[in-house]
């Protein structure tokens, strides 16, 4: 069987134009990911760019009205650019530029890892053209302005469905066109090995620091971590330092957009199958002949058709739970943070406070839960407003 | 019984169409399967339709979602293959995305592929790491899986090319399917080095569109492939688009007889 495998799931289904690239990024990274000179710019960006580390804060608040787990977040919405996402982002573009690239490619959904992408490449000095929906571009206008403050080009994606999907076709088809000075910026723990692997890495940075921090806060482990999925970065970045603490519960929340049973949803392993789909062999939504599904969230950042294929292989193996949480429990979670903590987080994110308000509860005092507040929430606030009825323009 | 892929090369320089199944009805696509055979095509690759075709240019990107739009299945595409072997023994394959394939379940796909004498089947997401996929249930029911050569392949053509069945498909280009106006990749030197590692047929693909960039090209191979330009055709003319497509491979084949 082929490299990159998490269980049955991942491996390299692509097209033969992309297999060198792919054999030569794998080889770069491994060499890179040992090296002390690159670790050590990495590290200096990631703290003295983004902000890192994140803060976990301890919800005292939220925790005293819930009446069950200590809650402690993950500050992910404090990093520069509001998200989880410049922490791959600040990866592989330093990655690309040390393999001599000159030019950074990237898909995006809402507009966050295009943002991301596009302000590392400005930071270090590269070219940068982002694939977004026609859809998505009209829907979140001001990231797209935002990309191209940062000089990026934003290309309208009008093929297919016009969403996130037909967004990574479209930067596969560009990668494929031109690999000698391009590196594709994947956003997920998905695509064709190595880059579930690579976007892992660099994520892990979240429970790298979160289980350090939950340690000094409180002298043991966390009961559970909570973190929610589209793609699955932000899960696996919060997820992978604590897979090997049994008694951790890893606990993913996928969009349940309108309901399951509406079939209005992006709930890849609630209502998904095994397939093989760009570039990787994990589960998606899709019809009785293969063909991919619209999916729907909310949440844009949610609304992908597939879920990467470690996350594909804990759920196999039992070592993660994955739940479905709907847009209005999502929207209620959103609001209810902000008059809580004071805190307005991406609607992603409030999918897995949405979760927190339903287990915690049920949890001891004398235990304690980890939520990933993977981003902020601003570029969400006009599309409650209109999810509660009112208009306001952005 | 129905003939092999190597028939299709036994007459001097193959001609291979291809056409997207379904697009924009699966009647048509019978019907111009006829006409191509009728002007000449010596094997035609069946497309089956998929939902995200990523190395597809725009032209069949859409043809795809045509086809999709006018109700077009993988059980539908088997049963027009069956009712196509009626009237015709040539050489046929299908060029189709993995997904749907392994969602039919290999074992099933290909003993449907057998009894309607499919004889092979390109799979643009299946490189040569992951054929262990399926190529062994193909095999067994007679159906190659056939592999792929890209400008950028470089030191993988050996390793492809001394295992690869059927005929070699050469892609003319980086980047995805589509009309071009010139072919600047070395597909002379790419050939070359094919030919040290095996002696079946080799065939190039993507962008080529006129008869003069098709005859140029069969020059060094053994087949040319056209998609685009004949699924262009299809796209102009609907359902009227038989009488165009017999004189456009009429041509195109005319160029490659010596």
């Amino acid at each position: 069987m082929s490299r990159g495998r998490f269980g049955k799931f991942g491996g390299q289904y692509v097209p033969e134009t992309l297999m060198n690239e792919l054999i030569r990024l794998e080889e770069q990274y491994n060499f890179y990911k040992k090296d002390p000179a690159f670790n050590a710019e990495l590290t200096k960006l990631l703290n003295e760019y983004a902000g890192r580390p994140s803060r976990l804060y301890y919800a005292e608040k939220m925790t005293k009205d819930l009446g069950g787990a200590k809650i402690y977040l993950k500050r992910e919405d404090l990093n520069h650019t509001g998200a989880h996402k410049i922490n791959n982002c600040i990866g592989q573009v330093l990655l690309a530029k040390k393999m001599g690239k000159t030019r950074v490619i990237a898909e995006t959904g809402a507009g966050q890892h295009g943002v991301a992408t596009a302000t590392v490449a400005a930071l270090l000095g590269m070219e940068c053209e982002v694939f977004m929906g026609k859809l998505d571009c009209e829907r979140q206008r001001l990231n797209v302005y935002r990309m191209e403050l940062l000089g990026a080009k934003v290309h309208p994606v009008e093929s297919g469905t016009q969403v996130l999907k037909d967004a990574v076709n479209e930067t596969m088809r560009e990668w494929a066109g031109r690999v000698d000075d391009t590196h594709y910026v994947l956003g997920s723990v998905m695509g064709p090995h190595p880059f579930p692997t690579i976007v892992r890495d660099f994520q892990a940075v979240i429970s790298r620091e979160a289980r350090q921090q939950i340690l000094e806060a409180q002298g043991k482990l966390p009961d559970a971590v909570v973190a929610c999925v589209g793609g699955g970065s932000n899960a696996m970045g919060m997820f992978y330092h604590f897979i090997g603490d049994e008694g951790v519960k890893l606990i993913g929340c996928e969009a349940a957009g309108r309901g399951i049973e509406t079939g209005e949803h992006a709930a890849t392993i609630a209502d998904g199958s095994l397939g093989v789909f760009h570039g990787m062999k994990s589960l998606f939504c899709q019809n009785e002949y293969g063909q991919i599904k619209e999916v729907y969230s909310i949440s844009a950042g949610l609304d992908y058709p597939g879920i990467g294929p470690e996350h594909a292989w804990l759920h196999d193996i039992g070592r993660a739970e994955y739940v479905p949480v709907t847009d209005d429990e999502a929207v209620e979670a959103f609001e209810y943070l902000a008059r809580t903590e004071g805190i307005i987080c991406a609607i992603e994110s409030a999918h897995a406070v949405a979760q927190a308000r339903k287990i915690a509860p049920l949890m001891s005092s004398d235990q304690s839960m980890i939520i990933c507040l993977s981003g902020r929430g601003d570029k969400d606030v006009a599309a409650i407003a209109r999810y509660r009825g009112i208009q306001i323009s952005d | 019984m129905a003939r092999r892929i190597k028939d299709a090369f036994a007459g001097g320089k193959a001609f291979i169409a291809f056409i997207t199944a379904g697009d924009p009805n699966l009647a048509a696509t019978e019907e111009y399967i006829l006409e191509m055979e009728r002007a000449g095509a010596d094997l035609i690759e069946i497309g089956i339709p998929f939902s995200d075709p990523i190395a597809e240019g725009v032209v069949i990107q859409e043809a795809d979602l045509r086809a999709l739009k006018s109700g077009t299945t993988t059980d539908k595409i088997f049963d027009m293959v069956g009712r196509l072997r009626q009237k015709t023994d040539m050489p046929l394959v299908f060029m189709g995305y993995l997904n749907p394939v392994f969602h039919y379940g290999y074992e099933r796909f290909f003993a449907r592929c057998e009894e309607c004498g499919i004889s092979g089947i390109i799979i643009p997401d299946l490189p040569y790491e992951e054929k262990g996929e399926c190529e062994a249930i193909a095999a067994a029911h007679g159906v190659d899986v056939i592999s792929m050569i890209a400008p950028t392949s470089e030191s993988r053509i050996r390793a492809i090319a001394s295992e690869a069945r059927g005929f070699l498909y050469v892609v003319s280009s980086m980047g995805v399917t589509g009309v071009r106006s010139e072919i600047k990749t070395d597909l002379a030197s790419i050939l070359s080095a094919i030919r040290k590692a095996t002696d079946i047929p080799a065939a190039v693909g993507f962008g080529i569109n006129t008869p003069e960039q098709a005859a140029k090209i069969a020059a060094i191979c053994d087949g040319v492939i056209v998609g685009s330009a004949i699924v262009r055709i299809v796209a102009q003319y609907g359902t009227e688009a038989g009488p165009h497509i017999y004189e456009y491979v009429k041509r195109m084949k005319e160029a490659l007889r010596p």
